[in-house]
This record gives C-alpha cells, sequence and structure tokens, in this order.
C-alpha cells in the first residue's frame, strides 16, 4: 500500500516538478528515477503498467513541451536501447562478442541518408531526393540491408570464439567506417568524411512538431523491438542461441544448428540496428562517419554489460543510463560548475574562476564511465537487473 | 542390416592412432565399450556422434551413411549422447536444458515465433509438457527450475540423461553415466535405462568403467585397448577372454573386477 502511494507521489511530484523548474536535471533525474521506481516496486501489475504508460505516452511529451532538451534526451535514450536490444541478442543471449555493432548502424543510416537526400543524383542523374513518405518503406528497407551485412560479417566468423571473434568483428565496424569516409571517390556514394545531408524527413502526422514525432515514433519502436526480443527470447530460438553461449559443443550435439542459429543472432541483432539507423539519420538530417565510431560500439556493449547481459530490463536500464549521463549529468555538471566559476564563487579561498577548463566535467565523460564499469565489474558483475529464468509451472498431464 | 553399424574406423591426431579399424555392429539393447583409459572410447563415441571425422572407415545408421553429416543431422536422425565430463548448460533451468534437447523435433520457422500464431503456442506447451515428463522419468521433477549448475552431482547427471531422452534418439549413447555415483545410485540408474529401452524401443551404447554395471545389464560388451577392438561377445565371454584380461591387469592375474575409477 505504501509502495503503490510512493509510486503515484513520487511520479506526479516529479512531473509537477520538472514542469515548474523546467531547467533543472536534477529534477528530471528524479523524474526518470520514478519510473525505475515504479518498475520495481511492490504494486498491482495494471497499476504500474498503466503509470509507466502514462508517464511515457503523456507526461514525457508534456515535459518535452517545457523543455525540448528532455524530449531530445528521450528519444536518444530510445535510440540506444534499441541498439542495446539488439547487441544484447548478439553478445547476451548467442554469447557471440560483436566489437563492431555500430557497423549496421551506420548501414541502415545510410541506406536511408543515401536515398532520402539529394545526394543520390550524383549516383543515378536526377529524381532523388525520395519524398518523405518514403521513409516508412525505407526502416524495412534498411532492417533487411542491416540484416544481410550481419549475416555478411557471420560467415566469416562462424568458426571463431571470444577474443578472436571479437577482433574481427572490431575489424568489421572499422571497415564499414573507412568505407563510410572513403567511399566518395571514385563513385560517390557516401560523401566521405563530410557527410550527407539535407535527409528528408517524413512527413509528420497530425501536424505533430519533430521532437515529439520522433519521440513517437522511437517509442512505438522500442515497444516492438522489447516485444519481438521477448519472444525470440522464449522460444527454441532464444533457448538455441543461449546453448550456444552455454557449450557450443554439447549445442550441436544436442541437435542445435550451429551455422543457422549463429547467423540468425547476427541478423537479428543487427536488423534492429538498421531501423534504428535510418530513423537516426532522419532525425539528424545530417550524418557523417563520425557518428559511427569504435567508441561508440563500446558504448553500446558497455550499456547491455552495465544493465546485466541477456536481461531485456537490463539493456533498458543500460541503454538509459549511459545515455543520461553523457547527455545530461555530466553536462549539467559542467555547466552549473561555469556558472558558479562565472558568478565569482570562491571555494576555501580559491576561486573556481582560476580552475583550468581542462577540468570541466564533460570532459571526462568516458573516464567517468570507464570508472562506473569498473566499480560495477567489481561489484556487481552481472548488471543492474540480472537475466532472470524463466519459472515454469511444474505440472505434467498425468504426471 | 543392424540398426548402427561401424566399419574400419581410424581416427589419427597426428602421429596417434587413436582408433585402428574398429568395426562395431549392433542390433538392439545395450552393448557395452570398455577398456583401459586412453583406449580410445570416448573418440569412438565422437566420431559416431559426428564431432570428429575419421581418416578411415564408415559409419551407417539405419542404412544411412552418418560420415559428412553434422552434429545436428545425426541427433535429428535419432542418435543422441551425453558426455563424460557432465556438459550442461551450466546458467539455465533443468527444463530448459531439456527443451533445447527438442529443438531437432521442432519444425517452426521465425515467423511462428514472432507471430505467437496459435501452432507455436500450442508447440511450447506440449513441448513444456514433454519435457517436465522427462525430468519426471529420470526423478528431477521437483528440480525443474533450478539451473543446472546449482543441481547436485548425481542430478546432473541424471539432467543429461533426460536431456539427450529429450530428441527422442532410437540410439543412445552414454558416455560414463555412472561415473561418481555410488554402488546403489549406479544401480537405480541402471534399472532407470532397462525400462527406457523397454518403454522406448531405446538402443544404448555404454561407456562404462564400473564392471558389476556392464556384466549386469549389458547384451554385449565390446573392448578396446590402444584403439583396436581386442575382444566383443557376451560378459560372461569377455571377462574370459586372455587378451582383456591381460589388458586391464598385465601378463598374470584375475579377471577385471570393480571400477577402475574415471
Amino acid at each position: 500500500m505504501t509502495q503503490t502511494l510512493l509510486s503515484i507521489g513520487l511520479m506526479t511530484a516529479s512531473a509537477l516538478g520538472v514542469a515548474t523548474f523546467p531547467r533543472s536535471v536534477l529534477i528530471f533525474l528524479l523524474f526518470q528515477g520514478s519510473l525505475v521506481f515504479v518498475y520495481r516496486a511492490r504494486i498491482p501489475e495494471l497499476l504500474r503498467w498503466s503509470l509507466l504508460v502514462v508517464a511515457l505516452l503523456v507526461l514525457m511529451p508534456v515535459i518535452g513541451y517545457f523543455n525540448g532538451y528532455y524530449l531530445e534526451v528521450a528519444t536518444q535514450v530510445g535510440i540506444f536501447v534499441v541498439l542495446a536490444l539488439g547487441l544484447n541478442i548478439v553478445v547476451g543471449l548467442a554469447g557471440l562478442l560483436d566489437l563492431g555493432y555500430v557497423a549496421f548502424f551506420a548501414v541502415g543510416a545510410y541506406s536511408w541518408a543515401i536515398f532520402g537526400s539529394p545526394h543520390a543524383n550524383i549516383i543515378f542523374g536526377g529524381g532523388f531526393p525520395l519524398a518523405g513518405g518514403w521513409f516508412y518503406p525505407f526502416l524495412l528497407i534498411g532492417l533487411c540491408t542491416a540484416a544481410l551485412t550481419g549475416i555478411l560479417l557471420g560467415l566469416p566468423v562462424l568458426r571463431l570464439h571470444g577474443d578472436y571473434l571479437a577482433i574481427v568483428t572490431l575489424g568489421f565496424g572499422e571497415v564499414i567506417r573507412v568505407l563510410a569516409n572513403n567511399l566518395d571517390k571514385p563513385i560517390n556514394l557516401t560523401n566521405g568524411p563530410k557527410g550527407i545531408t539535407p535527409i528528408s524527413r517524413p512527413p509528420t502526422p497530425l501536424g505533430l512538431p519533430y521532437g515529439e514525432y520522433f519521440y513517437f515514433l522511437v517509442l512505438l519502436l522500442v515497444v516492438v523491438v522489447v516485444i519481438v526480443n521477448r519472444r525470440l527470447e522464449d522460444s527454441h530460438i532464444g533457448r538455441a542461441w543461449e546453448a550456444i553461449r552455454e557449450d557450443e559443443l554439447a549445442a550441436r550435439a544436442m541437435g542445435v544448428p550451429l551455422v543457422r542459429m549463429k547467423l540468425m543472432a547476427f541478423a537479428c541483432g543487427a536488423s534492429f540496428a538498421g531501423v534504428m539507423g535510418v530513423l537516426f539519420s532522419a532525425k539528424q538530417i545530417f550524418i557523417n562517419p563520425e557518428s559511427f565510431t569504435f567508441l561508440e560500439s563500446i558504448g553500446v556493449l558497455a550499456m547491455v554489460i552495465l544493465g546485466g547481459m541477456g536481461s531485456i530490463p537490463g539493456a533498458i536500464l543500460g541503454a538509459t543510463v549511459v545515455t543520461v549521463l553523457n547527455l545530461q549529468v555530466l553536462k549539467g555538471f559542467s555547466l552549473w560548475l561555469n556558472e558558479l566559476k562565472n558568478a565569482g564563487v570562491t571555494v576555501l579561498g580559491y576561486s573556481l574562476a582560476d580552475l583550468p577548463t581542462q577540468f570541466e566535467p564533460a570532459k571526462y565523460e568516458r573516464m567517468v564511465f570507464g570508472v562506473i564499469l569498473v566499480l560495477m565489474m567489481i561489484f556487481r558483475p552481472q548488471g543492474i537487473f540480472p537475466a532472470r529464468r524463466r519459472q515454469r509451472e511444474l505440472t505434467t498431464p498425468g504426471g | 542390416m543392424p540398426l548402427f553399424e561401424a566399419r574400419g574406423v581410424t581416427k589419427r591426431f597426428g602421429g596417434l592412432t587413436a582408433l585402428h579399424g574398429v568395426d562395431f555392429a549392433l542390433e538392439r539393447g545395450i552393448a557395452s565399450i570398455i577398456g583401459p583409459n586412453g583406449a580410445g572410447k570416448t573418440t569412438l563415441f565422437n566420431v559416431f556422434t559426428g564431432l570428429y571425422v575419421p581418416d578411415e572407415g564408415s559409419v551407417t545408421f539405419r542404412g544411412q551413411a552418418l560420415l559428412g553429416l553434422r552434429p545436428d543431422q545425426i541427433t535429428t536422425l535419432g542418435v543422441c549422447r551425453t558426455f563424460q565430463n557432465i556438459r550442461l548448460f551450466a546458467n539455465m533451468t533443468a527444463v530448459e536444458n531439456v527443451l533445447v534437447g527438442m529443438n531437432s523435433r521442432i519444425t517452426l520457422g521465425l515467423w511462428d515465433v514472432l507471430s505467437h500464431n496459435p501452432r507455436f503456442r500450442r508447440s511450447e506447451s506440449d513441448l513444456a509438457a514433454r519435457a517436465l515428463g522427462l525430468l519426471d522419468r529420470v526423478g528431477l521433477q521437483a528440480n525443474a527450475n533450478v539451473v543446472a549448475r546449482n543441481l547436485p552431482y548425481g542430478d546432473r547427471r541424471r539432467l543429461e540423461l533426460a536431456r539427450a531422452l529429450a530428441s527422442e534418439p532410437a540410439l543412445l549413447l552414454l558416455d560414463e553415466p555412472t561415473a561418481g555415483m555410488t554402488q546403489g545410485e549406479a544401480g537405480s540408474l541402471m534399472r532407470l535405462l532397462r525400462g527406457l529401452v523397454a518403454d522406448l524401443d531405446l538402443t544404448i551404447i555404454l561407456i562404462e568403467h564400473n564392471m558389476r554395471v556392464v556384466m549386469e545389464v549389458s547384451d554385449r560388451v565390446t573392448v578396446l585397448d590402444h584403439g583396436e577392438k581386442i575382444a566383443e561377445g557376451s560378459p560372461r565371454e569377455v571377462q574370459a577372454s586372455p587378451r582383456v584380461i591381460e589388458a586391464y591387469l598385465g601378463r598374470r592375474g584375475a579377471a577385471p573386477r570393480g571400477a577402475r575409477g574415471a
């Protein structure tokens, strides 16, 4: 009962708080925290899910009305949630360490960027960019292209395990990025490091602003991806992946077709990234190879590990924590420190204005991140929300 | 035509000949393969199940050549096995381990899984019921939701048996199923196997060190030493064979007796 009241109260209070102080990062964090609390609280399932649906469908867009940046953060979180869930299939379920995952994201992004911008005129003569409505079929095209790329990567690495697999996938990720960087000659496919712009956006229904539109689209895709992920996990396909992760030799001997299952894992994981790539390119209007570096792959992997390998809630939380940390906490801290500096505040006789710019917390993004990962591995190696085994009813007919 | 037949199987690892022209045939019932450590028993199993490709020889099951088939294809044909050093899927529950064993019998595709159509739901509930039935058969039903890693040793051995049975094999290869068990546990496992042979029309090849078990349960015994078959026949015949006695005990001594340990 107390948890019910606390859930409703916390969520309402923090939402009101954000509306009252739309600039306060802390209160927005409180709002996000209340979502996690509701997810974990001991309250009736119906109440839990209604609260979460209201928060994501109603409160979040309203908050976005007060501060558009928060909606942008939420959209970014959604994008990374889908990436983390895709990688979770490959790494968490099938146990195939993939260090070049962002390559599939790039493949999806470039597939819409090329055809959804005037850039394609250079290759095909004229008639481009495609109308914004083509964006929707391209979500599917991006999915298929990325899945095919996934199979293409999967084929040569079928026999590799562990470290060797990691090295090859790392190389693969770099190959895709370097290709994007250099395929401006002889035929200008990707426009090289200059990137492609402007990329068409789909027409929004009901005259929705783009911020809200992309937020809802990402939310929809997250829901679809979570459902797909859960269904795969709770099927013979998911069990085969886990068996491969646990003991490849035994899995083969028990009748798991290794090649097909590994390729399927790569293709499924890649397809999620492909869809999100298409959306990402439309949202950003501009993409270049800088968005698809090795560090991005590592970032997504860190989300999966932080949340708990093989766990869907884990991947979602991991993606949220990392993205919010990068986009809000550290940036917010830097901003706050700057304000103090400009106001000429002194701490223990030391004027903050003398603080060198090298000490800006935003510059320590990756370090803070690294420290968190190290601490996690020491104190909670299984991740924040580790995967839980499904418990089955113990009844047999005539048992 | 025998159910299962291997002819002239030779397997070399570099300079070491692990198997040298081994012939093996089995019609039905329970056959045991015995021999001192390093005799090539497990290598023979690995050849039978497609994990190793032999350098020479042929293996047929129900008249079909097994060589060149992948392990999962061989399992689909109806040959399944357990491992000497227990290879369960450690972080999956007992029932999930058994469910993986059923994979080769599932014909559903990706679309069935994603759409959760009635075909898929019916299949999943049937599988779960069958898996729990198998666990019940080996006496593990109460531990169905326990992660395999956390099961006691004897239960893990029995879970491996249930997992192998899940693929509905006609021929089951058991690699030292009673290793590490007390005489009592081994006895009850053998009673279980006898029951399975009768109920499921199952044929079993057993690698075993526990001689009491071997002599009690086997219809035929094959003895390997240094990769060669040195004797074959009924338990009584093998026990009396001078070459077997020599392989186990050296030139002078009594018949093989008791477990040699795993």
